[in-house]
């Protein structure tokens, strides 16, 4: 996984609620057997309407999805969170996330940054007075700064526990992590129970 | 302090418990499907790695597999690839596969427990989010992405953090002709569709206690769509019943270790959850979504929403949009909505009950002129059984289709979709935007509601039909 320390871009406004995970790729792209090539497929029913925001020349480039709340709902796909980094984005803001699609997005460097939704109301607005407003997202602070022409007109703190977000900084890799503590399966296995099911004879 | 259900399961897989890191929780069941699993296992690939419990992983295929001409090769390329990716991962690793063809293919979630694989007190998880189904066993089970059946595959655990805990508790007998779905589709109306977001929910209650387990698994499989990751219910006399005597269900002296321990899997008089629900059963009535998701539903005797009669900004807009997609007037009555297409299946819906639920209604009548009816049952197994019983016949005998098992409508991977435009009555779990195809407009409904409304053309409940439009047996 790529590491995540600060990320500075233009963000995308996208006033919707309960974007799930449907909309953001569609069940047709989930029959490619590859992480990369979503970036066509990204909000793809919505991007045929011209006055889509990401159909906008001034969002064109912009690294970091401001959504409405309840984002990433619905289905595991991690489709999802490969089609938008395939497209470009580094993080996303929301007051809320379906846990999956947070879990799915960690997993792969796409920070989820959840703020209340008043701060991301205003933030929607400063990317909409001014597509050309910068928003940075520090994970090294747990901080989001927003300034239009260089001078800073928000600043909000976040949440992100300590050991996702060390795994992030680091870009550290869970299954490697978790085989350190082999030692630990292997003790639990000797102790589970007889009566267990098993899908083949050991 | 007593602990809930969901706390007693998740403390027995406790693998490492560490402070500043999540539990690692060990994984009794992997469930694999092709969607979500041909890029884990070239994560495994590249590190060189294998599969750690090739006996505690399964995998059939479900989400892309014809439910016509199965015998002939798939027409579309890519899911003829993509299953063909899994029979090729499968053979490489070892994984026990059941492809389409097989007899025990079939939808995931209904594959697992009707194979006496989703046991109480076990953890399940599967790339697909309604994994929630098995909780219906008393069991911890949960959807993961593939990164997460990557990890699952490579070193049997996963890291999690705990979650809280919810318990949705419905006292009281159901009405006639108010079933589980109707239950689910209430709640998730009531705590939104991120109520749960956070939580494992127990459903429990005397009306939870009577249901069966096929009902319980409708529950269960729709937690997610309420944004918990998990639904859980005690298992009881009513679990270890369906479960004596399946395939890979305990025996002898195993099978009394097995239900003593798992009579054990009751939340404490004492314990405390962090989250409550109360519902009445008796105030339940047959319940359709009007919207885009799952939580934008009403009882079928009630009209369409005004959006502005939400207080809330976000809700109102999302209402908004609905009614735009959906093409809906707010005020419209919902049993004047008419469909083209009724869908019945899915891992919410697809199983023998629901099948012979339809059949009930269905039988000696017709499917109205100009709507389409398409019957998928959840496994080859459930359509064996509903052929045994003559329930295949009922459903062509009305005008229904009668299909081979899979995912099919729920989400349009095959070629089973609406078309833009349409509308569907569906026992599916999701009306999101084109789920059942581009533009294609979604109903949720119960199995009942499904047949009626296919019957009568608009959104219906049986209460709508009449004796006198059944041909009598006799005259059959």
């Amino acid at each position: 996984m790529e590491a995540f320390t600060v990320h500075t871009g233009r963000a995308v406004p996208l006033r919707r609620s309960n974007v799930d995970t449907d909309q953001i790729i569609p069940a047709h792209w989930l029959k490619k057997v590859t992480r990369d090539g979503y970036e066509d497929g990204l909000f793809e029913a919505w991007r045929k309407d011209p006055s889509f925001v990401l159909n906008q020349e001034e969002y064109r480039g912009a690294t970091v999805l401001v959504a409405g709340p309840d984002f990433g709902t619905g289905s595991s796909r991690e489709h999802a969170a490969w089609a938008l980094q395939n497209y470009g984005f580094k993080a996303v803001i929301s007051s809320r996330f379906a846990d999956i699609f947070r879990g799915n997005s960690l997993k792969n460097g796409l920070l989820t940054v959840v703020l209340d939704q008043d701060v991301v109301e205003r933030l929607q607005a400063l990317a909409e007075a001014d597509p050309a407003a910068e928003v940075t997202v520090d994970l090294e602070r747990r901080q989001v700064r927003a300034t239009v022409a260089g001078a800073e007109q928000l600043t909000a703190d976040f949440d992100l526990d300590e050991n996702a977000r060390w795994r992030l900084l680091n870009g550290l890799d869970d299954i490697s992590l978790t085989l350190q503590n082999e030692s630990d399966i292997a003790a639990y296995e000797a102790t589970r129970p007889s009566f267990k099911p098993r899908t083949i004879a050991a | 302090m007593g602990r809930t259900l969901a706390e007693k399961v998740w403390d027995d897989h406790v693998v490492r418990r560490a402070d500043g890191e999540p539990d690692l929780l060990f994984i009794d069941l992997h469930l694999l499907h092709e969607v979500t699993s041909p890029q884990a296992f070239d994560g495994l690939r590249l590190s060189d790695r294998k599969v750690r419990r090739l006996d505690l992983t399964i995998a059939t295929e479900d989400h892309n597999t014809p439910t016509l001409d199965i015998d002939k090769p798939i027409a579309d390329p890519v899911s003829r690839a993509q299953l063909e990716t899994l029979r090729k991962n499968c053979a490489e690793f070892g994984v026990r596969l059941h492809p389409l063809g097989d007899v025990e293919q079939g939808v995931v979630h209904v594959v697992g427990p009707q194979l006496g694989l989703t046991q109480p007190g076990t953890t399940v998880v599967c790339g697909d989010s309604h994994t929630s189904t098995h909780g219906a066993f008393g069991a911890l089970a949960f959807g993961i992405g593939t990164s997460q059946v990557e990890h699952v595959l490579a070193t049997q655990t996963l890291p999690m953090a705990r979650p809280r805990t919810m318990a949705v508790t419905v006292e009281g007998e159901l009405p006639d002709d108010v079933t589980a779905k109707d239950l689910i589709l209430a709640v998730i109306a009531k705590i939104g569709t991120g109520g749960g977001q956070g939580y494992i929910i127990e459903y429990r209650g005397s009306a939870v206690e009577k249901l069966s387990m096929e009902a319980r698994m409708t529950i269960c499989n729709m937690s997610i769509e309420a944004g918990a990751r998990a639904g859980m219910i005690a298992p009881d006399e009513t679990t270890f019943a369906y479960l004596k005597g399946r395939a890979h269900a305990p025996e002898g002296e195993e099978w009394d270790r097995a239900v003593e321990y798992w009579r054990t899997l009751r939340t404490d008089d004492d314990a405390v959850f962090d989250a409550e629900v109360f519902i009445d059963a008796a105030d339940l009535a047959p319940f359709v979504t009007w919207g885009t998701n799952p939580g934008q539903g009403a009882p079928l005797s009630e009209r369409v929403p005004d959006p502005a009669s939400y207080d809330d900004a976000s809700q109102r807009h999302a209402a908004e949009k609905a009614l735009e997609y959906m093409g809906l007037t707010a005020g419209q009555a919902l049993r004047d909505i008419r469909v083209d297409t009724v869908f019945v299946g899915s891992c919410t819906n697809g199983r023998i009950e629901d099948l012979r639920s339809a059949a009930a209604v269905l039988e000696g009548r017709k499917v109205a002129d100009g709507v389409r009816m398409l019957v998928v049952p959840g496994s080859v197994r459930v359509a064996l059984q509903a052929v045994e019983e003559g329930l295949d016949k009922v459903f062509t005998g009305s005008g229904a289709e009668w299909r081979h098992a899979g995912c099919s409508m729920c989400l349009g991977m095959n070629p089973d979709q609406l078309a833009p435009g349409e509308r569907s009555a569906s026992t599916s779990n999701r009306n999101f935007e084109g789920r059942q195809g581009k533009g294609g407009r979604t109903h949720l409904v119960s199995p009942q509601v499904a047949a009626a409304t296919a019957v009568l053309g608009h959104l219906a409940s049986p209460a709508d039909l009449s004796d006198a439009d059944r041909t009598p047996a006799g005259a059959r």
